[in-house]
């Protein structure tokens, strides 16, 4: 993080003096940022600009840094998944999850089919609602906010199923070591099938409003693209990396709670430029969907919804009041004096983003000895000074939302 | 079909020697300890190399040890995944804790630019050959290193959060 006022020795200042633009004309700085309404988030960048040209773009980040991992390291384990929450506001029930599933990995715990298949639901749907934002947002950046008005009545949708499933919105601290903290009401079913009748539909004609437009192709086609080799050296993952043309995603390398049980495909697109990342984007919405489908055809029956491990997952209140056992266990939790083996464990989930990974290092005590979250919009974020180069001032408002950057996940 | 680690071993021991060793599998991920004066040799010959292929860069974060001897007090991390055959394998190395210095990749992953400020930022470490090793995401006047274990999280004169009554130590929180 750097000040926002340039200082006299900035190396833009030696090249604006020693540049001669044949015309006359001399090279300027643009601050764009921190707290621009074009840009969604707190991004700041030092433009050199050229006319409306992009010569060169310096981002300073860590305007909402939070120290995240500091303060993992002062907390048990519970007290870890509100802080997940917020670094990819947008899809917070993918890093709750990874957050427990890298706990379970750690503690060898084998949540019951039913729960990874409730898991698998809640991820599909945060990865909509985020897909969902990124996409509409895109829309409302070139010129078109009939469709982002259109479907965040849907994303609020979501966000009622959350409510039913957990009582939050945004930031959802869902799920318990093991699996969910309750079952789910009915209510909750109903919602979620409320919005698989509506939602395609919509969706179908989000994306009939924006594929073919003419005004949205010439604001997005060849407009920061970025090449595979160059999209896996700067570490890309995710829709990002596929719409380059790569076909990596977690769910299909490495399956976790139960994604290899279902057919989806995996989309790709092939320049990487803006319009193939909405595509690639939108696709991925239909797979969601699908894999929302089968994960509640194939739900087993029953309500089991947790793992039974007393010793992590807490228990109902009522029992709080009248077991012993109860008691207890709601006492060590909550003080976190819960047995953890001492060891290293690397998850890794397909977020909203990429490839979220949580790095976590126990020494057996009550909080975690190191927890290092590998954010994807961090990683890739380094790439957009040269995806703008050479690009318009307008275009790299449209890069940026459509890299899909969230402010949180980057600062952590 | 992901690699065998006993070939990754064998290959990289043919070529290093000792300079890497601490061979182990952790939780499904293969682990190996990498000297820190050639660690860039040993990922370029592991990104290179036609069957480890280790061409992605995941993840690299600083660790801190205080309790170490001095010449092991910090440690850098790398995750590596060849997506190939789909394979992660962790290189650690550990480095002086009063000169923690180590040799940038920056040359071989240019995702590691930003990974390698995150860790100066918050570990200072240094790591030399880096284009622009300055502070990422912490104020550019801070003076500390906020991720050392020395680094205290909260102000130490407050009063109302005195962790005794609450049955902690300082050695179990």
């Amino acid at each position: 993080m750097s000040n926002i006022v340039l200082p006299a020795e900035h190396r833009y200042n030696k090249i604006i003096q020693e540049r001669q633009n044949e015309d006359g004309s001399e090279l300027a700085i643009l601050n764009l940022g921190p707290t621009h309404p074009a840009t969604h988030g707190i991004f700041q960048n030092i433009l050199l600009m050229d006319g409306e040209r992009i010569v060169e773009a310096e981002p300073t980040i860590g305007y909402i840094h939070r120290a995240f991992e500091k303060i993992a390291e002062n907390r048990p384990f519970y007290q870890i998944t509100p802080l997940t929450d917020r670094m990819n506001y947008c899809s917070s029930p993918i890093n709750n999850m990874a957050w427990w599933m890298t706990l379970e990995k750690l503690l060898n715990i084998e949540v019951p089919k039913r729960a990874q298949y409730l898991r698998v639901i809640v991820m599909e749907l945060a990865r909509i609602s985020d897909h969902i934002i990124c996409n509409s947002i895109l829309g409302v950046d070139t010129g078109a906010y009939t469709g982002f008005l259109y479907v965040f009545q849907y994303r609020e949708k979501i966000y009622e199923i959350y409510e039913e499933i957990c009582g939050a919105r945004l930031t959802t601290n869902m799920g318990r070591i093991g699996g969910f903290e309750r079952d789910w009401s009915p209510k909750a079913f109903e919602k979620l099938d409320a919005f698989l009748e509506e939602f395609p539909a919509v969706w179908q004609e989000f994306e009939n409003l924006f594929t073919r437009n003419r005004i949205f192709i010439d604001r997005t086609v060849n407009v920061g693209a970025i090449t595979a080799e160059k999209a896996m050296a700067y570490g890309f993952t995710g829709p990002n990396l596929r719409a380059a043309g790569v076909d990596y995603d977690v769910r299909v390398a490495q399956p976790y709670s139960s994604y290899e049980d279902f057919e989806f495909d995996v989309p790709v697109g092939k320049s990487g430029d803006t319009y193939d990342r909405f595509c690639v984007r939108n696709a991925e919405v239909w797979e969601s969907l699908k894999i929302i489908r089968q994960a509640l055809e194939k739900m087993p029956a029953g309500n089991e919804f947790t793992a039974d491990v007393p010793a992590y997952h807490l228990p109902p209140k009522e029992d709080v009041y009248q077991d012993m056992e109860a008691l207890i266990y709601h006492f060590k939790i909550v003080m976190g004096e819960v047995p953890v083996p001492v060891a290293e464990v690397y998850h890794p989930v397909e977020g909203g983003n990429g490839e979220l990974g949580f790095y976590l290092i126990t020494d057996g005590s009550r909080t975690p000895y190191r927890l290092h979250f590998r954010r994807p919009c961090f990683i890739y974020y380094q790439a957009y000074p040269e995806m703008i180069k050479g690009s318009m001032l307008s275009d790299a408002i449209v890069i940026l939302s459509s890299l899909n950057v969230i402010a949180g996940e980057l600062d952590a | 079909m992901a690699l065998d680690t006993l070939e990754i071993q064998n290959k990289l021991q043919e070529a290093f020697g000792q300079k890497v060793n601490h061979f182990r599998t952790e939780y499904g991920v293969f682990v190996l300890e990498a000297e820190a004066n050639s660690i860039v040799e040993i990922l370029q010959f592991m990104k290179e190399d036609k069957t480890l292929n280790f061409h992605f860069l995941t993840d690299l974060c600083g660790v801190h040890y205080p309790e170490n001897e001095n010449s092991e007090q910090f440690c850098v991390v790398y995750h590596l995944h060849n997506w190939f055959t789909n394979t992660r394998i962790r290189v650690k190395t550990f480095i002086s804790g009063t000169q923690p210095e180590l040799p940038s990749i920056t040359s071989l992953f240019e995702s590691a630019n930003w990974m390698e400020r995150e860790t100066y930022d918050f570990y200072g470490i240094i790591f030399t050959g880096h284009p622009n090793l300055v502070r990422i995401l912490n104020m550019d006047e801070m003076v500390s290193f906020p991720l050392r274990k020395e680094f205290p999280m909260e102000d130490s004169g407050r009063t109302d959060k005195d962790d005794r009554f609450f049955g902690r130590t300082i050695n179990n929180c």
